[in-house]
């Protein structure tokens, strides 16, 4: 029975993981950038959120209206400016320059909000959870397994659906025909950079709602994003939900008999994943 | 006199010692289709990524429709009617020929909904690949690649368009079908710019034809002509030039 609460809360897990790593999956897929600043940002989002709550008499659902558009908003505005900047001098400034706003956003996060660590009070939802048979099943995680799979349905049917979507495929495909199409690369790049910022943005919340936060989080949170985009399969989103479950299920899993093997555990099964499948278990051609 | 659709004044471009155009002027007729032969490095694609706004001449104007078109971005000029084919077919390979043509229909003709999924529709159709509208571009044969390629210029609903090499590869049959095609779609009053090695395919569908050697028209008319120009014949050293010949 307990094998099972194991296994209910690995994929629940998996669902956060999932979140975060849909953000990243998408600014490689279209852009080929590896944004190491990824988990940075959404803790960034998620002390936002947490300095208005308690600057302002807001709602919590009001605060969450306010912080994902604008940082889709402000992903937008950076990937026009910073990242499209770094993308014309080659793939490694990219890394350089996201690894360089990772430093600045965990150092401008403990100037301001210390080391200590926060939640952002979201009241009952935080802890309430409903009985399946014997085991317990947490909202909030319910909440983040269904924001994972909304995400990735949403974009998908705007990858697939839209004229704007089938655009950002053609443009992620091959940028240099795309553009004889008439597409503006850079307006598209901006708007999947936006789109994956909302995403992260989603995902710092939900984190910041289940468990506290502290400024320098985000690092692990990259790897274990970055973990579930290569398990899953490079550019695949359906992947990507795949390679997160199958972290967050692997991790309770192992934490049920050992504890303290539980992280080690994630990563072997992104080494087994990298040594005998390295397109991931859900391969992908493009997006 | 009719304005041309396509002129080209004084086009220099070279590659550090490399001249791939030098003084090069080109006009182009409404409906008119033009054959352009010449041995390779001659600068024959180089010619086209400057009239698809691809790379720009070092000097020289390019003009559509009486209209200065020189500092036009790529993306414009696809969009005011320029369409072109790669020698190398790039389809968006994660994508089916279906919406491949539908990007171009999209944003090339400017169509929206219902009308550019007929316009996608009816190109791949034109085209001979109304079979695999739905298949993923990136699983397709040589053939069907050209054929693709053919038919995202014709989405885009240019007035002049661009082939390169879109016989080169294809066995005698296939060759046959795509001039077929493509003199089908000249006589819908379409311009068009054919590069070409296998010159019997040149020769059924243009009445003009330009040879470009060392970045100059060595010769520019009537096809037969042309090809029997002992100047021509010289550049193609070793080669011997007949119509039924296939140098590709």
């Amino acid at each position: 029975m307990q094998i099972l609460d194991a296994l209910a809360q690995g994929i629940l897990l998996g669902g956060l993981y999932t979140l975060f790593a849909v953000g990243l999956s998408i600014m490689f897929g279209v852009m080929r950038i590896v944004n190491l600043a990824h988990g940075d940002f959404a803790i960034l989002a998620a002390f936002l959120a947490i300095l208005l709550v308690g600057e302002t008499s807001f709602p919590v659902w009001l605060v969450v209206a306010i912080t994902v558009p604008a940082f889709a908003a402000i992903g937008y505005f950076l990937q026009r400016t910073l990242f499209q900047q770094s993308l014309n001098s080659g793939p490694l400034s990219t890394l350089l320059v996201t690894f360089g706003m990772s430093i600045v956003i965990q150092n401008a996060l403990l100037e301001a909000f210390s080391a200590n660590p926060q939640r952002l009070d979201v009241g009952q939802l935080a802890t309430a959870s409903f009985p399946v048979g014997p085991i317990a099943i947490p909202y909030i995680g319910v909440l983040g397994l269904m924001l994972a799979i909304l995400c990735i349905v949403a974009i998908e049917l705007f990858l697939r659906r839209t004229a704007t979507g089938r655009m950002t495929r053609a443009v992620s495909d091959d940028p240099d025909t795309a553009r004889l199409t008439g597409a503006n690369s850079r307006h598209i790049y901006g708007l999947a950079t936006g789109i994956a910022f909302g995403a992260v943005a989603i995902a710092g919340l939900l984190l910041a709602a289940r468990s506290s936060v502290e400024p320098t989080a985000g690092s692990m949170r990259l790897i274990f994003a970055f973990e579930a985009v290569v398990i899953g399969g490079l550019g695949s989103l359906w992947g990507t939900l795949v390679g997160g479950l199958s972290l967050g299920v692997v991790q309770t899993l192992v934490a049920h008999f050992d504890p303290s093997s539980s992280i080690l555990a994630g990563h072997l099964l992104f080494l087994l994943v990298l040594a005998f499948r390295p397109q991931g278990l859900i391969p992908a051609r493009s997006l | 006199m009719t304005e041309p659709v396509l002129a080209l004044r004084g086009i220099s471009k070279r590659f550090g010692e490399v001249v791939v155009a030098e003084d090069l002027d080109l006009t182009v007729a409404p409906g008119e289709a033009i054959g352009i032969v010449g041995p390779n490095g001659a600068g024959k694609s180089t010619l086209f990524s400057m009239i698809a706004g691809e790379q720009k001449p070092d000097s020289g104007a390019i003009s559509m429709l009486g209209r200065d078109i020189s500092s036009l971005p790529a993306q414009d000029r696809t969009r005011i009617g320029i369409g072109r084919t790669f020698q190398i077919p790039r389809p968006f390979e994660g994508m089916s020929v279906f919406e491949n043509l539908l990007v171009f229909a999209t944003s090339g003709a400017g169509l929206h909904g219902h009308a550019a999924y007929t316009r996608a529709a009816e190109t791949g159709e034109r085209v001979g690949l109304g079979d695999v509208l739905n298949a993923q571009a990136g699983s397709l044969g040589l053939l069907a690649r050209k054929r693709l390629e053919l038919a995202r210029g014709l989405a885009s609903d240019p007035t002049v368009l661009l082939l390169d090499e879109v016989a080169g590869g294809l066995t005698e049959p296939e060759v046959a079908d795509l001039v077929e095609l493509i003199r089908g779609v000249q006589q819908e009053g379409l311009a068009i710019v054919w590069i070409e090695h296998v010159v019997h395919a040149l020769t059924q569908t243009v009445r003009r034809l330009a040879c470009l050697a060392g970045g100059r028209l060595i010769a520019d008319g009537d096809p037969f002509e042309v090809l029997d120009d002992p100047v021509v014949r010289e550049v193609y050293l070793g080669t011997t030039l007949t119509t039924e010949e296939d140098t590709a």
